[in-house]
Parts: structure tokens; sequence; C-alpha cells
């Protein structure tokens, strides 16, 4: 549990982070450091160089934008999950980020980090991509927005450029007759999701006006149910009508396999609990 | 008012939870080095050659050691196993793996350098050539043809074959009875998983040939002879064996590694002090485990629902090596349990004991006696089904009656005393267990199918404990004796100091040994101390392990107690002008019987014993008396855990609802500790029945080698425990204790899994083992279930 030597460098501006990156090919940003440093100390991360980006505080923090709200990427869990904007607004981000692992983590874990090391069993991602929230990129050469449904890319795997320091993520304010809801089954050494369920739902008149239904914790990057959600639109919103789409329409392809839970028992999960979390959604609408 | 019994605050408290308790990592002194083992990455590989010439050239780092080294410097080198047992193969473990690895963890080297760092950072760098052999991870299948062979002394992997029992009675039993029910059962494998790692820190004063070895130990004095006999060959009165503040042991700081031998060698060899502290992953890998059993039990009942015969057949993991006191762990400690509460008059075991590609397994908290409970308790839930009673029903009928004490049970244990129908009522009556019973069959009656299971069940434990009596462990090979010593050290002004060779990592022996003391003594607890943990302190003594510190420690403490008593009624009735048998000591004062006024205060008395101006002729000055106690017998705790688990029919999660227990441990000597006692032990075995399991790969790779994967039981996933306790006081010691310390871990285990069983049960699914996970469930009930 000792990390190989390393060069420690704190930025004191994005753009003097954007700097040291440039200067040090290879080099990690250091947050929350929830997900590095346990690398690092495995010796699974070996980084000649992290740069200390936790004090640029103009990365920290939520703030309304019209429709949306922007969390700025250094923003930690318990922040997120203690929002009041985003309890109000966009309750079921601060919903996940309450179960992710426990208070210790919460309090120093980043969305920023946990998103940039894009752990598929993390509890973040799947709830983005049923937001339909968008990543703020920057490098020196400018600035970029990714969907989060194109962001993760495979596992721990991104569309993060080499040059390139996640600044915030814009997630939109939820209207009325839009519920949500983010289920999850914890592992019970790791705490991360062996399934994790978010659904995003609205409902008009008793029918699906829009439904958005995504997992983590089953494939290698998050799972959006898009042929569930498709056949929902436009039905009536009773639980025969979920539980006829999750059991016919749910694929879960090449889900992921350990020693706690194979894949076959993963999807099975993921159909319980999508059901499950769509009802919820439902309920909330309501 | 007496102390004795009452739940006194733990003494040993402010300074462990404001951080101020030294453990032996908290210790650096002057010059010291630090040292890394680097160990074997296979399970199974011949070492074709170590080179560690980059290693030793590496900035910072002071010497590489391997087998060739130590072996040069002609210490004996090796790691003994001190329980031995008829036609067992004890293979040398050398404390370096030399020309083949055989497990993951062996070490077979070691840096030593100036920093942390530096050590570990080189320990990368030494480069050995391995030649990867097939492994064998599974005690059955160690045992199948064409399984690769771990030892060319032990043919098809065999280390021990035991029995114990009436086999041709019991098969008789059987042939003739009613009635039978037969299970498959595993025990998985589980690591000790002590919140401190293991530690040494040695130095080595080269000009006076004395080594002083701070380590985490259960049993220093074991420690230190076993060093001088078979490790590092130095006179024992050379070595001085210090366990500080030792953060757990569960078993696991009982036996002798290779790692804490080594750490003195290097100190001996570079003459500088040097430090080894283990990893997370380093303890994972190489603390000795506990259970992996895999076993085929019977039960046999006639047709009054009286159990006539019980059979069990196990193959036992021993891992790669024999450790310390392994070879006691799936026999004595584990078949002599098998009439658990019951009466049956016709009982077999046998064990096949084999060596796998694994750490070595041995005592872990309860070692033998878990397994031996989930088992038999396994089989009564199976055997009242067979019979078609109910649990509570068939074990009623079964018990041993209170009259029958002294019983002697088929598998060699005398039971001293106990009545198992009492514990099992108060645990009924707490759970509400037909109000449970109620609520189950409501549920099953729920039309909608999406009520969650009910599951109940039943755990009616016994234990033998305070280990244990010398002469008969020594007929069962055991090379020790298993006594326990007390010095009771009275200081000319009153105060009293005891030495103890029992030797607490968590147990709280300061506080109660002291009210121990108190008791007898009628002196404040404040005016008591306990000192324990040092071999250059404490005479000699056995240390801590088997629930034995109250029973045998805190008896000798007794027997010292009273020789001062003694001793200080010759004083006083001296002093009186009165027959020493006139004299009665109470309230801390010594009083002539019937003559009230006149008595003489123990502190009076304790200073004329050290003025020595006016002694009897034949009482020697000094107060302070040293006692070996050797217990008669075991002791037989004892009592009924209830669990109640609520089981989702879709995903097959499982909640535990409730857990009721009650515990017979005799005369509890503070209340506080020995709740404490029970909530540990029980968290530890609902994690053995929940979530743990130690898991190897074909190729001997450790899976759940981390924290990320192995899942220790976390307070949020477990419930608040109901507890009570029956009182029937062991016959045998003065103190009426039994012990405590593995209850919990015993009696959980099985009632979890009859609580699961149940659930699934009840709607046509087969039982299966720990750990239950939520997909073991959910499979279940898919191939079963309705």
């Amino acid at each position: 549990m000792y990390p190989a030597e390393f060069r420690y460098h704190r930025a004191s501006s994005v753009e003097e982070a954007l700097d040291l990156l440039d200067r040090n090919p290879g080099a990690k940003f250091l947050a929350g450091g929830h997900s590095l440093i346990p690398m690092m100390k495995l010796r699974l991360a070996q980084p000649e160089v992290l740069i200390d980006i936790g004090r640029l505080d103009e990365l920290a923090g939520v703030s309304a934008n019209g429709d949306s709200l922007s969390i700025g990427s250094l923003t930690t869990h318990s922040e997120i999950a203690s929002s009041p904007e985003l309890r109000k607004h966009c309750p079921i981000l601060a919903e996940a980020a309450s179960k992710i692992a426990d208070p210790q983590v919460r309090n120093k874990g980043t969305i920023g980090g946990n998103l940039a090391h894009a752990d598929p069993a993390s509890d973040l991602p799947a709830v983005l991509v049923a937001l339909g929230a968008t990543i703020q990129l920057r490098s020196r050469d400018g600035a970029r927005a990714v969907p989060a449904s194109d962001f993760f890319v495979e596992l721990l795997t991104t569309s993060l450029a080499e040059n390139e320091i996640m600044t915030a993520v814009e997630v939109p304010k939820l209207g009325a007759g839009t519920g949500s809801t983010y289920l999850k089954v914890e592992h019970p050494a790791s705490g991360y999701a062996v399934c994790g369920a978010a659904a995003v739902v609205t409902v008009e008149g008793g029918t699906w006006t829009s439904a958005s239904l995504a997992f983590n914790g089953v494939t290698a990057t998050p799972l959006a149910a898009l042929e569930v959600v498709e056949a929902l639109i436009g039905s009536d919103a009773t639980d025969q009508a979920i539980d006829r789409a999750v059991e016919s329409r749910l694929s879960v392809p090449d889900p992921m396999s350990d020693l706690y839970a194979s894949g076959e028992y993963r999807a099975a999960l993921a159909a319980a609990y999508g059901k499950r979390a769509l009802k919820s959604a439902r309920d909330r609408a309501g | 008012m007496s102390v004795l019994g009452t739940s006194i605050k733990r003494r040993e408290d402010p300074a462990l939870i404001t951080g101020k308790g030294k453990f032996t990592d908290d210790f650096s002194v002057p010059g010291m080095l630090h040292a890394v083992m680097v160990r074997s990455p296979h399970g199974h590989a011949k070492v074709n050659n170590i080179d560690s010439s980059a290693a030793a050239q590496a900035q910072g780092v002071v010497a590489v050691f391997t087998a060739t080294e130590l072996e040069a410097t002609g210490i004996p080198g090796v790691i003994p196993t001190v329980w031995l047992l008829p036609g067992i193969k004890t293979p040398a473990h050398t404390l370096f793996a030399t020309d083949r690895v055989r497990y993951v963890g062996h070490p077979v080297a070691v840096v030593v350098a100036e920093t942390i760092h530096a050590a570990h950072d080189a320990a990368i760098l030494v480069e050995v050539d391995y030649e990867p052999l097939p492994a064998v991870v599974d005690p059955k299948a160690a045992v199948a043809d064409g399984a690769p062979q771990i030892w060319d002394e032990a043919p098809n992997n065999i280390a021990f074959d035991w029995e114990l029992g009436d086999k041709d009675a019991t098969d008789v039993a059987f042939a003739a009875a009613a009635t039978t029910a037969t299970l498959e059962l595993r025990n998985n494998r589980i690591l000790p998983h002590a919140i401190e790692p293991r530690a040494a820190l040695a130095q080595w004063d080269a000009e006076n040939g004395k080594l002083t070895l701070t380590m985490t130990s259960q049993n220093p004095h074991v420690h230190r002879l076993l060093m001088t006999i078979a490790s590092l060959g130095l006179p024992e009165h050379k070595i001085r064996v210090i366990a500080p503040e030792v953060g757990g042991g569960f078993g696991s700081k009982i036996h002798h590694y290779a790692d804490e031998a080594i750490t003195a060698w290097c100190a001996m060899q570079t003459r500088r002090p040097v430090k080894w502290t283990a990893t997370r992953s380093e303890t994972n890998m190489t603390d000795a485990h506990g259970r992996d059993h895999w076993s085929t039990a019977g039960i046999a009942i006639d047709a009054d629902g009286k159990i006539v015969g019980l059979r069990i057949d196990t193959h036992a993991a021993m891992g790669a090596y024999i450790s310390t006191f392994a070879p006691a762990v799936p026999t004595w400690l584990y078949g002599t349990l098998f009439s658990g509460q019951y009466d049956i008059p016709a009982i077999h075991v046998h064990v096949l004991a084999t060596f796998t590609n694994t750490a070595p397994v041995d005592a872990v908290r309860g070692s033998g006696r878990p397994e031996a409970a989930y088992a038999v308790e396994r089989l009564m839930d199976a055997g009242a089904a067979a019979a078609g009673l109910d649990p509570v029903e068939f074990r009623r009928r079964n018990f041993i009656q209170p009259d029958a004490f002294p019983y002697q049970t088929q598998v060699a244990l005398a039971y001293d005393s106990g009545n198992y129908l009492p514990a099992l009522e108060k645990a009924l009556a707490a759970a509400d267990y037909d109000a449970l019973r109620a609520d189950q069959a409501k549920r099953l009656a729920d039309s909608s199918g999406n009520a969650k299971l009910l599951g109940i069940g039943l755990s009616s434990y016994i234990e033998a404990c305070g280990i244990a009596p010398s002469a008969v462990v020594g007929s069962l090979g055991a090379q020790a004796g298993l006594w326990e010593s007390a010095k009771v050290r009275v200081h000319p002004s009153g105060s009293v100091t005891v030495y103890t060779g029992s030797c607490a990592h968590g147990q709280g022996h300061a506080t109660t040994f002291s009210q121990i003391v108190s008791d007898r003594l009628g002196i404040d607890v404040d005016q008591i101390d306990v000192i324990h943990g040092d071999t250059e302190e404490v005479q000699f003594g056995m240390g801590t392990y088997g629930s034995r510190s109250a029973a045998v420690g805190g008896s000798a403490i007794v027997k010292s107690l009273d020789k001062v008593i003694a001793k200080g009624k010759k004083i006083a009735a001296h002093l009186l002008e009165a027959a020493v048998d006139d004299i009665e000591f109470e309230d801390s004062e010594f009083k002539v019987k019937g003559s009230p006024g006149q008595s003489k205060a123990w502190g009076d008395v304790v200073l004329a014993a050290y003025l020595a101006h006016n002694l009897p002729e034949d009482v020697e000055p000094g107060l302070e008396e040293t006692s070996f106690y050797d217990p008669a017998n075991f002791t037989y705790p004892f009592g009924t855990h209830i669990a109640v688990v609520e089981i989702d029919r879709e995903t097959g999660e499982i909640e535990l609802l409730r857990y009721v227990a009650v515990d017979d441990c005799g005369n509890q000597i503070n209340p506080m500790i020995v709740e404490g006692q029970v909530h540990g032990g029980i968290a530890h075995g609902l994690g053995q029945a929940l979530w743990e399991e130690a898991v190897y790969d074909e190729s001997g790779q450790l899976l759940s080698g981390t924290l990320l994967d192995y899942a220790l039981p976390r307070a949020h996933q477990l419930v608040s425990f109901e507890l009570d306790h029956t009182v029937t006081p062991c016959p045998h010691n003065p103190l009426g204790v039994k012990g405590i310390g593995e209850a919990g871990a015993i009696a959980a285990p099985a009632a979890v899994a009859n609580a699961v069983s149940d659930a699934l049960i009840s709607v046509g699914a087969e039982p299966i083992d720990m750990p239950f996970t939520p997909e073991k469930i959910w499979r279940a009930l898919q191939e079963g279930g309705t």
C-alpha cells in the first residue's frame, strides 16, 4: 500500500492546471483522490506527476443557468446530495450522490473525479445519461460539451482528451409532472453498484410522455434502456405497462461478472430494478 | 459492594479511543530499518532462480536476503507444528520458500532498507524466475485422482486421516432408524481480519546476544519458545517478546509465522533495529485462514423423534503447510462437539485433512467449534423436517436433561454442567416465535406472490472453552500444556499488580481481572494494575484464545489471591494472638471469628509482611504469590440464537430482520464486556454466513484478496441484537465462569443458515450454503421455488 514515487504540483487556476498538464504528458489531476490514490497505492496507477486541482474554487459549486443547473467538477458528492437547488430541481442526482460509498468518501470525492474515472459500478454515470446531462470540457485550445451518453467510451475510459480538464456538468431542471428515482443494489464490500437503476419519467394525463432508464454496474458503460422507453411512450402509465416493456424489451448486452454477481444475475437485477425505478419515478411524477 | 458482576467501564478505553494506545507499528527507534517481504505471486511454482542484484543496488537498500543467506547462518529456520496427530505429515515449513512455492504469499526474499518506501520500491526489483505448476486449492479436489501433488511425502495430498466415535454402532443406528436425513455442507473459508495487521519490531543487542521483539501476539511466551526451538535458535532467556496493544487477533496472532522470525533475523544480520508491518493485502494472503470444509452429514431418528445416530465425513483444507495448532482445529476442537446439546447414543466423525495451494488454515474465532455447530444445527433442522416435527419441538425432545450432568458424550467430552431448555425458552419468548411463524404463514398465503419470504432459524449451540486441561490435550497431541499462570504482587502500601499469562488483544482483561482482585481483596479497582504481554515481566503464560482467559487465566489469579489471603491470615493471627483457623477475611479486614473489634486492616497486614518486624516464624517477608492453574475440564458455554431473515423473491436479496441471542457463559464478571463479546462474535458469525468468503482460483490466486471484494460486516448491514442470558455456573473453576469470546461466531452461522433454509423450503426450493449471497438465493428460487 505504498505508491511509486511521483512529483506533485498544485494548480492555482484552471489555466495553470492546463499548462501543467501540457508540460507533463501523462500527468493525472488530483481532486478528491478517492479513486486515484487507492489505485496508486496498489500500483495499478503510477503517474509520474500529480496536478492537484483540489483548491480551484472556480470549479466547485452548483449554479442555476436558465433551464439547467451547472455543477462544477470539483463539487463533492456530499455537496451534491445536500444542494437545495439539486434537491428541488434535479432530485435524482442528489439521491444518487447520497448513495455513494460512505460519508468520508462523499465528503472528499468529487463529481468530476468520479466521472473521469468512469468506473462502471459508480453511481453517477447512468443518472447523467438518464438525465441527458452534458459534460463540459476545456483545454488550452478551447471548450467543448459532450453529452453524457457519449462521454463513457468503455470500461474506465471516457472521451476526455489527454489535454483536457472537466470543468462542469450541466443537468436539466426537471419540471412538474416529471419524476425521477435512483435505486441501487450495493456491493457489500466495495459499496459500488452491483446494479443501479436510474429512471426519469414524465406522465401527462395518465400516459408516458417522456421516459428514460439507465443502469450502472451492469455493463462496462452506462446502459441506456432505449427500447424499454420506446415501448412505454404513449402507453398508459400502469404497472402492467412497465412490466411488459421491461420484460419484453430490456436487453443487457455483455453484462459484467465478478465474484459477487454473475452477468446473468446482473441482468435479472436490471430487470427487477428497472421496473421498480420506473414505478417509483412515475409515482413521484404524480 | 463487590464490583464483580457489575458493568464497570473498561479501563483500557480512554487510551484506545483517544488514539493514545501504542501498537507495534507505533514504535520507532533510532537507526531503524524497514523490511518488506518479496512474496510468491504463484499458488504453485518451481523457483529456478532469484536475482536480487538490482534490488540490492537500489537507493536506500541495506540488504536483500533469501533462503541462501538464511541457511548459511545455520539457524533452525522453520515454523513448527505443535499439535501432532498419528500419521500426520508435517513437511518442513521454512521461513523462506526455497526451490518451490506452494501458496501465494510465501516469502522468497526480504528487502531491508532505510525507509519503508525504498523497501517497497526495491522489492519489485527482486527478479524471481518461477516455473508455474498445476495447483489445487479445494480440499475435496486435492484427493481426487490426478490432482497436482503438493508434497512428495504426502501422497494424494493427505495431511492426516482422523476419526472419532463408534462407526459400527453409528452404522447400526442408521440402519435401524425410522427416518434419516443427509446434508452436503460447505463451510466457507474466511479471513481472520484483525483490524491491526501483523507487525514486528526487532532490536538486536549484539554485545549481549539479546533480542527484543515487539510483535502482534496473542501469546508472547509461546512465540518466544517457538523462536528459540524452531526459528532462530537463540536461547529462550535471550529473547524478550513484547506484545503491546494488539488490535484484535481472532486467532490469527496465536500462530507462528515466517515474517516475524525473518524480521528478527534481519536485525541480527544488519545489527540495526528492523521493523516489518504487513499491508492489508499481505494480511489477507498470509494470516492463517479459517474453516474451509466440505462435509457429508447425516442424522438418524427413531419413531419417537429421538436422535439415535449422527455421522459426518469432512474434507478439511490445511493449506500448503501445517500451521502452528492447525491439526487440532478440524479434529479435537471439531469432532468432539458433535453431540451438541443433545443426547445422542451413537456418533461417528471422520475427517480427511488435505494440503492445498492456499494459505495455511488454523484457528479463527471458534476454530472447529463453529464448523461443528454449523453441521449439528443444520442437521437438527433437517432431522426435524424428516421427522415431521417443528425444529423447536425436535430440539426439546433431544436435549440432554438437566439431571444427566455430568454427561459423557460419545465423542470424548464429558459435559460438566448444562441446562439447555431455559435458554431455548427464553430465546423463543424474546423472539415471539409463534408470532413469527404466523407472519411467515401469512406471507406465504399472500396471493400476489410479492410478499417477501420470512425465514426463522434456530441455533442451539454448545462449545468447549476454557482451553484446556494439560494432560488431556497432551494425550491428544498438543506439544504444550494449556494451564495459565498468575503472579499477584501486593505492594507494601497495599496496592496490587497482577502479572498474568493471558494476553489481552481487545478483551478487556485489565478491567475484568481487576474486578476479580477487587472482589477477593476488597480493595478498589484503582489500586490494582494488570500486566501482560511481556515475557520479561510475566513468568510464563499460554496466552489468550479459545475463550480461556477468564476460566483459566482468571482462575490462576484466584489461586494466587487465595495464597495471598492465606499468608495474610497467618500474619494477622500472629498480630492478633489468635489461631489462624479463627481468622476470616472479609471487607478488606482480617477478623477473629466471633470477636467483633478484634481485627487487622488489609493495609496493616500487608505493611507488617514487608516490615517483617514481627512475623510468625514460618512466614517469609513480603507478600507475593504465583500460581499455575491447570483446569480440571473444558468449560461448556451454550445457548440458543434465533435469526429472522427476509428474502426478496424476485431478486434473492436477503435482509436480516432480527437476531435474538440467549447465551449461558456461567457467572459474568462484567456483563457489559460479555455483551460486547457477544456482539462482536455474532457480527463475526453473520459475516461468515452472509458475506465473507476467501476465494482462490484454480491456479491458487486469492481472488478475494482486498476489502473491495471480501465483505466484512458493517454496522449498517446489521441489526440491533436482542440479547439475554441464563446462568449455569461452571462447577469446576473457582469463578464459575465459562467463556464468551467465541459464542456468537459459533452460533450465528447455523442460525442464519437455518433461517435461509426455512425460507427456501417454505416455497419448495433447496437449501444452500454460506455465504448466502443474493445470487445464490435467487438461483435456488429460480431452480426450485414455486
